[in-house]
Formats: structure tokens, sequence, C-alpha cells
């Protein structure tokens, strides 16, 4: 490997630490510079004035924006995330076990959306503008279209309405079974395969495309290669780079995706929390929250760059 | 000859059917969003029917939702607040992106460069995360939706037109009127904008089906467009106890944004080359 290289990567690197940086900055200070006091807020309109100046003191809100800042940012970094305004428990507590949850849902959509969407995009590009591959295509652009609530609720209403397998939208909370667990995660993970499935599909078959256009792998079909061999013998090899690139930027759409799906199946993960914590207006959890998701997301796009860097031959 | 191939020689762009399938579905909607309170054929806040969640009958088209109110009348009006509100959030947020990333290259330098870097940055938020942090923050109104999703929004619309913009900036013409002296308004306004506007109007349209989509997600989440106004997203959340049922009140504005979504991605893809192509 190239000192090149390592200079491009350790580069992408700084660029992710300093993003992540801007992005804490400005997500502390959308929620941070609200108008109206959240001493006041909290404590209510009949609040006394002393009480009012004392909870001001305790949480540092007469100190200096940017001292806050500081104050937040070591806090978070050495895993003290504060405590929730509402029932004034620690956001580490709230967060810690849904945490585990929402990766749970996260490695399942993974494991399962990852070998279908290669299989589904590598295929139709390897029969490009066959029937097979314009329905793969019109199917993909349908999903990426719409919002991932209405692929939600079309998943409901095939599989637990018409088809009556699932249950519809009540996770029960005593759970016997393997058969249960697997109902419980049934269409969460459905729903979200769907939506993840989609882009990655779609970007392997553009990723896969680019490479068949290549003079080398037409001349392999040149010399008699048939189109799979041609496919998967001299094309392929050389588009797991930006294959994996797609992989990466795909599984970002979890995080959106995670977003509306916890919500609609009442799952109890973290962005089911933050959903929460909006309609009450729980700052530190929400702060919390979102940079929790902000890092995952960042990771991934990250990740996305350094492979299409490695993955580059033109580099080496 | 077809009325609508006439129509397009008359353009000098040629649509394939496709494209025209998606156009008029755009028209069909926006003229409803226009039209919508001199066509509902009940108000949107009335109860005509006694029972909640009715299936669709002469009376009622469309049934009724979870207060017996006619679904047909708010999905009409749903269409305004869904088509209005991106339609003024992607306007904001394109014009604001185009300008700043016009002027970015243009300028050049470190102006450019720490402009982009914060764009960037911001960016990498995820939108669906943005928006639910900034309704947490200041709560949520019409007027408030329309910002927040343009803020969102500018980012992307300003990374493209800086791509744009730059390659525009590398031709002679450009170095003709820097030396003539022109100001920065004339050169981005009469030198590069001509030159780029083509990709930046299909770029307009991606981008306002992820405001559509957006919208509709918040609003979905009970945190977007909230009562008494109802988009689609918000008509999708208040029925969405029907959904066991089948109910037409969930499926029907379900429809509608798919409709609305895809339509528009139809419309980009099978535009001319001419006008979609990014070199320009």
């Amino acid at each position: 490997m190239s000192t090149y290289i390592v200079n491009l990567v350790t580069v992408r690197l700084l660029i992710a630490a300093l993003t992540l940086l801007i992005v804490s900055f400005a997500v502390f200070f959308a929620t941070a510079m609200l108008p109206g006091d959240t001493a006041t807020i909290l404590l209510g309109q009949a609040a006394t004035p002393e009480a009012v100046a004392g909870l001001r003191t305790a949480m540092h809100l007469d100190e200096p924006a940017l001292v806050r800042f500081l104050h937040w940012l070591s806090g978070l970094l050495s895993g003290d995330l504060g405590t929730s305004y509402v029932n004034n428990v620690a956001v580490a507590d709230l967060i810690g076990g849904r945490f585990v949850n929402t990766m749970r849902l996260a490695g399942i959509t993974t494991l399962i959306s990852v070998p279908l969407a290669l299989t589904l995009g590598i295929t139709a590009a390897m029969f490009q503008g066959s029937l097979y591959d314009r329905i793969v295509t019109i199917f993909t652009i349908g999903v990426i279209s719409i919002p991932e609530f209405v692929v939600a609720t079309s998943a409901v209403l095939v599989f637990s309405v018409y088809l009556k397998w699932l249950p519809a939208l009540s996770i029960a909370s005593d759970v016997t079974s393997i058969w249960q667990i697997l109902k419980i995660y049934a269409m969460p993970v459905i729903s979200l395969t769907f939506v993840v499935s989609a882009q990655m599909i779609r970007m392997t078959r553009a990723a896969v495309i680019d490479t068949i256009n290549t003079p080398y792998v037409e001349t392999a079909l040149l010399k008699g290669a048939s189109r799979p061999r041609m496919v998967l013998r001299h094309a392929l090899p050389n588009a797991v780079g930006p294959i994996v690139n797609a992989v990466a930027l795909s599984l970002s759409y979890l995080v959106g995706g995670v977003i509306i799906v916890e919500t609609i199946f009442n799952y109890p993960g973290i962005a089911k929390l933050m959903v929460d914590g909006v309609s009450t207006r729980d700052l530190p959890l929400i702060q919390s929250c979102a940079m929790i998701f902000c890092f995952g997301y960042l990771t991934l796009i990250t990740l996305a760059d350094i492979v299409a860097i490695l993955a580059n031959p033109r580099l080496r | 000859m077809t009325p609508s191939s006439t129509l397009s020689q008359k353009f000098g762009y040629s649509f394939n059917w496709i494209g025209m399938i998606g156009l008029s579905i755009i028209l069909f909607w926006a003229t409803i969003a226009l039209i919508a309170p001199h066509i509902v054929p009940h108000p949107v806040g009335e109860i005509v029917d006694e029972d909640y969640f009715g299936p669709m009958s002469n009376e009622l088209w469309l049934g009724s939702d979870y207060l017996g109110r006619d679904m047909l009348s708010r999905v009409l009006m749903g269409a305004r607040y869904t088509v209005g509100i991106s339609l003024a959030a992607v306007s904001i947020a394109c014009f604001c992106g185009v300008v700043l990333g016009m002027t970015a290259a243009v300028v050049g330098g470190w102006f450019d460069t720490v402009l982009s870097r914060v764009l960037d940055a911001m960016n990498s938020i995820p939108s669906k995360l943005s928006g639910l942090v900034v309704v947490a923050a200041v709560g949520s109104s019409i007027s408030v939706l329309v910002v927040t999703l343009a803020v969102i929004y500018t980012p992307g619309a300003y990374r493209f037109a800086r791509a744009l913009a730059v390659n525009i900036n590398t031709m002679d013409f450009i170095t003709v009127a820097r030396t003539r002296g022109e100001g920065i308004f004339y050169m981005i306004g009469s030198e590069i904008l001509p030159n780029i506007i083509g990709p930046i109007l299909a770029d307009l349209g991606i981008r306002f089906v992820f405001v559509v989509l957006l919208l509709s997600g918040l609003s979905f989440l009970g945190l977007g467009v909230q009562p008494p106004y109802a988009d689609w997203g918000a008509l999708v959340h208040e029925n969405v106890g029907g959904l066991p049922f089948g109910a037409p009140a969930v499926i029907v504005p379900s429809l509608a944004i798919a409709s609305l979504t895809i339509s528009v991605n139809l419309l980009i893809d099978n535009l001319p080359k001419k006008i979609r192509d990014r070199s320009a």
C-alpha cells in the first residue's frame, strides 16, 4: 500500500472528524438556542424567580453558549449524556437497552438485505434490458419514490390484512417462544429490507453495468464468453469496490428508515425513544440520540469513501 | 399527428409517452391544489358519516376517516399542503443553493472552501434527523416546516450547482467577462446561470420528491403539518388505526403521495437529454 493511499485515507478520516464536530455544533445550537428560557419552560409559569435562577445556575444556563457547548461535548466524549428533562433519569440509562434493540433490528436487516440486493442487482445487470431487468428496475424506482411509511403500511396490508400471516401493528409484550420472536421482528425487518434493498439493488446494478461497458469486458464477450461468464468472471472482480461502496451508502438509508419503522411498529429502539422525546421536547435525550444517529450515518458514509479509495486500482 | 407531439414540437423537445403520463399526473395534482376549496364535496371539518373508517360508497367516494369525515374532500385539500409546502421549500432551497453555489465557483478561494466544508457537514446529518431536531426545538407550524425543509435541502442544491458552475467557470467567455471587469451579480446571472439552468431545473424536480418524502414522513410521525390542517402524510398518520381493516382512509393518501412522487421521477427520467444532461 503506497503512502499516497494512506494519506488519502487519513485525510478522509480527518474530514469525518471535522464533520462530526460541525454536526455536533449544529445539533447543539439548533436545540440550545431555543426561543424562551429552558429553566422557565421546565419549572412552568408558576415558578418563583429564585427557583428559576437556582435552576439556571445548576444547569449552567447562565454561562456563555460556547462554554455550554464545550461542557456538553466533553460530557458526550466521556460518556455522560446528561439527564432527561422529563423524568430526571440519566439519558445513558434510557438509551442503554434500546440501543441494543435498534442495533439488532439494523443487523438483521443488513444480514437479509445485502445478499438479497446483491443477487438481484448483479443478475439484473447480467441480463440488462431483459423483462426481468425491467421488472427489477421498475420495482426499485417505485420503492425509492415512496415514503418509508407507505412501504411499511403496504407490508402490513399485504402480510397481515390480506394474507393474515403476521400480527398488524401491536407487538406482544409476553414473548414465550421463538415463533413469537420471529413474528415480532418480521414486519419491521421486512419493511426496512424493502427500503434498504431498493437503494442497494439500484446502485449495485449501476456499478456492474459501468464495468460491463468497459472495453476489456466487451473483449471477453467477443471472444465467445457467455453473458453470465462475462459478468461473473470478468466484470465482477473489478466491480467489487464500487459494489461495497454502494452497500455502505445504501445502509445509511437505514437511519431514516429505522425512525419510521420503529414508530409505526412500536418497536422499543432509540429511534422510537427519540420521536417520543420530540413530542415531549426532552432536549438532552434528543441531542444524544441525534448524535448517535449522525455518528452511525457518518461512519457508513466515510466507510464508503474509504472503500472507494482502496478499491480504485489507479491509486495503487 | 397527436396533439401531444405537436405540443412537444412547439417546445422543441420530444417527450416519450411515459414522461407525458408523469407530466399529466403532476399537472392534475397541481390543478387540484389550486382549485381544491371550490370542488370539495363536503367541508373538510364536517362529520358526514355516522360510521368511522366507512367504506367507499356512492355518497362518499373514498369512504370516511376516523371521525367520519369525507375522505375525498380531505385528500383534495391535503394536496394543497403537500404540493404547496414542498414547492415553496424546494424553491427557496434551490434558489439559495444555486446562488451560493455559483458564487462559490466564481469567487473561489477560502470563501469556496469554508462554505463547501460547512454545507457538506450539514449534508451529513440525515434529513429526517434534522427535521426531528428542529421540530423538537421550535415546534411545528407551516412556516417553520417550509424554512426547515428549505435549509435541509440547500446544501444538496449548492453542491450540485457548484459542480456545474465550476465546469462553466473554466470556459473562455468567463475569462473574457472577468477581464472586462464584470461584477459578481452579472457573472452569475448572465454568464453562468443560462448555461446550467436545464440540469438545475431537473435537479429541482428530484429535490422536490425528496422534500415531499421528508414532509410526509414528518407528518406521518405527527410532527409535521398539525391539525386542523392535514397534508397527505398527516392523513395517513391520523387514520393509521384503520390499517388493520384495510380502510380506504389510510390507503388513499398513501397512493396520492406515491402517484405524485413516482410521476415526478418518471418525468425527470424521461426528460430529453438536452435538458437533463449534467455536462450542459
